[in-house]
């Protein structure tokens, strides 16, 4: 006959290791410093939480066509609702703003074609980098299908932060692509002149480079040639990140072993089928976190424009804080637009995390 | 074999003469651009009447400078203006620079802390200073909080400091004779100090007997300058800002300009900061600690000795490009009027001399000179830190 072994049940943990209250001495009150620490942080709070939940809601005033109707004593947020149409559009004419809401409702329907996997996947590439951009320059600047024509100075507001963006966006991570192959090569040409620019770019402030846009381009170009200065500000916006992401994606490429360009060039691929084939996939995916990163400095960077004249979101902002009718609602204006810009970024940014996991294939070294 | 292949491969299929083709039409397609630009260029300002060099340095600027730290009036040339807003902008970006590490370094630690609010305050700061445009944190300052503040008739008063719509005011300190003697005593306790951390440090080494040197170092300096200035007879008098009906006179004052830049300057820039030291503290494997704990080390001296100066081998080149930013992003106080560079040198006289090439070509050679310094400065730090291997 055998004798079980029976060990006799584990004890639960001591009360005071489990459980809120366990949790609560453990992050709050685990050492001297430790309450010191929390009541420093309930006083900050104390200090801040208050008074903004009275200013920003309590007192708020919501609704009211002046600046008399806030009467309330804390925020104003009528003044947001009164410019609503400005910081959106900029100038853009009002009855034709349905035009930029299509166009941005057709961005959307194409790129949840991708998520759903509607049609063809290279197909939908090529109308959305090569159709769609024409469609939309069409519905915003019109002047033909019986559009009315709206010029580029009247565009603005948070359509022209986001026409900034996404244009930079799209165009600069090819460019930053070829800059980075170019600056890997081994024609000693090739890889000065790629050298060269990005470090030049990487060097000066934006505001240089956007000031080059629209002051010395002009004297660069014959006479009688000259472009939009939109146009030109976009040039600049797109070169200047062009160039960091090159130096992002080079990080990506340097992360590739050897043994990966050698098994490609073993295969019998040309230079342009292994790289699109082999590397950049690989490549690209380990610095997801870096290019996202750019596209957010980017985005960002788009306020620039109001120095050199052109009225986006921000620049909307601080004209409208002008107003003569509005006085004294600046912060209302500020807390407005940066919680626009601060909902855009954070929200790429997660999404980038989001992107992160789902391409992991676990082939990282730990 | 080789004879073989080359018969093989005509001439535009191999890969040598490819590469020597692309280069040199490349090489031409940029000499013709560049070329192209240039003829237009001339002609261009043939047409216009601009007349190209830097002769405009000598003639007189005629516009005031709110912030100047050398002598400067109207009368001053376009030259000496150059140099205030380049002296502005050092000033701003090194400033900058200290108090952003500062707050990154705290933010970083913060939001590694066990304490869970203390952690998710940082993560707040964090998370919204980053994702918020730099250019609207300062138009915030500027416009919202600091023009907010009273008029100076009902300046807020902290003891001998004024606080208003024109700024800060301090007490200007001005030096009487015998100052000489305390600025003396500072630098002999300076250099007490360290030859005590050498000899400290050199006997340590030798015979492992450990001395306070850093506590008894501070107590050297902070007592031989208290000494100097004892034995001079205290030869500094501070001029106390004195509020009038409409202004503040006397006194040293920070103007609202300054202060709007280097605060959004260096809560920006912290955040990022902060993300860095903690990726760098992150990156220091826990077995580490351990090792350090299991030798019986003391928790501050575990960090001190073994994680901080592996995670400063992390931190460094990040953190040079931190700086790098910093230094470009002053820039955007042209914004706000903050006389920097680009606001005098890009603003005031490209306007008035209509100077484009020279004008922009000028700054953008300051700030790749001011990049180039930062990061040598940076790279020959992070050499004194790295690892040395076999």
């Amino acid at each position: 006959m055998t004798i079980e072994f029976k060990p006799s049940p584990s004890l639960p943990p001591p009360q005071s290791s489990v459980g809120a209250v366990a949790w609560i001495r453990k992050n709050f009150f685990s050492s001297p410093l430790n309450i010191a620490l929390t009541l420093f942080s309930l006083y900050i709070l104390y200090l801040l939480l208050p008074p903004m939940v009275q200013w920003a809601l309590i007192d708020a005033t919501w609704q009211g066509t002046s600046k008399a109707a806030c009467t309330a004593g804390g925020a104003c947020w009528a003044f947001i609702g009164v410019y609503f149409k400005q910081f959106m559009y900029g100038l853009y004419p009002a009855a034709e703003t349905w035009r930029v809401n299509l166009a941005l409702i057709l961005l959307i329907l194409l790129v949840a074609m991708y998520a759903v996997k509607a049609i063809h996947k290279g197909l939908l590439t090529a109308v959305i980098l090569l159709v769609y951009p024409v469609v939309a320059f069409i519905l915003f600047a019109g002047g033909m299908f019986g559009l009315e024509s709206v010029e580029t100075t009247n565009w603005g507001g948070l359509f022209l932060t986001t026409l900034l963006g996404v244009v930079g966006i799209v165009a600069s991570l090819p460019l930053g692509v070829l800059l980075a192959l170019g600056r890997r090569s081994d024609m000693p040409i090739v890889k000065s002149v790629c050298v060269v620019f990005i470090e030049t770019i990487r060097a000066v402030p934006l505001i240089t480079i956007l000031f080059m846009a629209s002051v010395m381009i002009p004297l660069f170009l014959p006479d009688g040639l000259n472009f939009n200065k939109l146009l030109r500000v976009l040039i600049g916006i797109t070169l200047f990140s062009a160039a960091y992401m090159a130096e992002v994606i080079r990080g990506g490429l340097q992360a590739i072993p050897k043994g990966q360009y050698e098994a490609a060039d073993a295969m019998g691929l040309t230079y342009w089928q292994s790289m699109t084939l082999v590397i950049l996939p690989q490549a690209l995916k380990l610095v997801i976190p870096g290019i996202v990163n750019t596209f957010i400095g980017l985005f960002k960077d788009t306020t620039l424009v109001y120095i050199v004249g052109m009225f986006d979101l921000l620049g909307r902002i601080q004209a409208a804080n002008h107003d003569a009718n509005w006085l004294g609602t600046t912060t209302e204006g500020y807390a407005f637009a940066g919680f626009v810009y601060w909902a855009i970024c954070f929200g790429m940014s997660r999404y980038s995390m989001a992107v992160e996991r789902k391409l992991d294939t676990g082939h990282k070294r730990n | 074999m080789n004879e073989k292949t080359t018969t093989n491969t005509s001439f535009f299929n191999d890969a040598g003469n490819r590469a020597l083709l692309f280069q040199t039409l490349l090489l031409i397609a940029v000499m013709a651009v560049g070329y192209y630009l240039f003829h237009n260029l001339q002609a261009n300002l043939q047409t216009q009447g601009i007349s190209t060099g830097f002769s405009f340095l000598n003639e007189p600027a005629g516009f005031p400078i709110l912030i100047h730290l050398i002598e400067y009036t109207e009368a001053n040339s376009y030259g000496r203006a150059f140099v205030v807003a380049l002296l502005n902008t050092i000033v701003i970006s090194l400033m900058g620079i200290v108090l952003a590490t500062i707050i990154g370094v705290i933010m970083g630690l913060a939001r590694l802390s066990q304490n869970w609010l203390v952690a998710r305050l940082a993560t707040v700061y964090i998370e919204t200073l980053r994702n918020i445009p730099l250019l609207l944190q300062m138009f915030f300052w500027y416009f919202a909080v600091l023009a907010a503040l009273p008029h100076p008739r009902n300046s807020i008063i902290f003891g001998d400091f004024l606080l208003n719509k024109r700024g800060i005011y301090s007490p200007n300190p001005s030096f009487q004779d015998g100052i000489g003697i305390a600025v003396a005593a500072f630098f002999i306790a300076v250099a007490g100090a360290i030859a005590l951390i050498v000899w400290a440090k050199k006997r340590q080494k030798k015979t492992g007997v450990w001395f306070p040197a850093y506590w008894t170092s501070i107590a050297i300096i902070l007592v031989g300058t208290i000494l100097g200035f004892v034995i001079a007879g205290f030869p500094v008098e501070f001029e106390l800002p004195q509020k009038s009906r409409f202004n503040v006179s006397g006194g040293m004052v920070l103007v609202p300009e300054f202060v709007a830049v280097l605060v959004a300057l260096s809560t920006y820039t912290g955040a990022f900061i902060a993300e860095i030291v903690r990726a760098g503290i992150l990156s220091v494997n826990w077995g580490q600690t351990e090792a350090a704990r299991s030798l019986g080390l003391r928790d501050s001296l575990t960090q001190r000795l073994i994680v901080l100066p592996q995670a400063l081998r992390v931190i460094i080149p990040p953190l040079t490009s931190q700086f790098l930013n910093l230094a470009k992003n002053s820039s955007l106080g042209a914004a706000i009027a903050y006389p920097e560079l680009v606001a005098v040198v890009m603003g005031t006289t490209l306007n008035q001399t209509g100077q484009a090439i020279e004008t922009i070509g000028l700054c953008m050679l300051v700030y790749g000179s001011l990049s180039l310094s930062i990061s040598f400065f940076m790279n020959w730090y992070n050499k004194k830190m790295s690892l040395i291997e076999r």
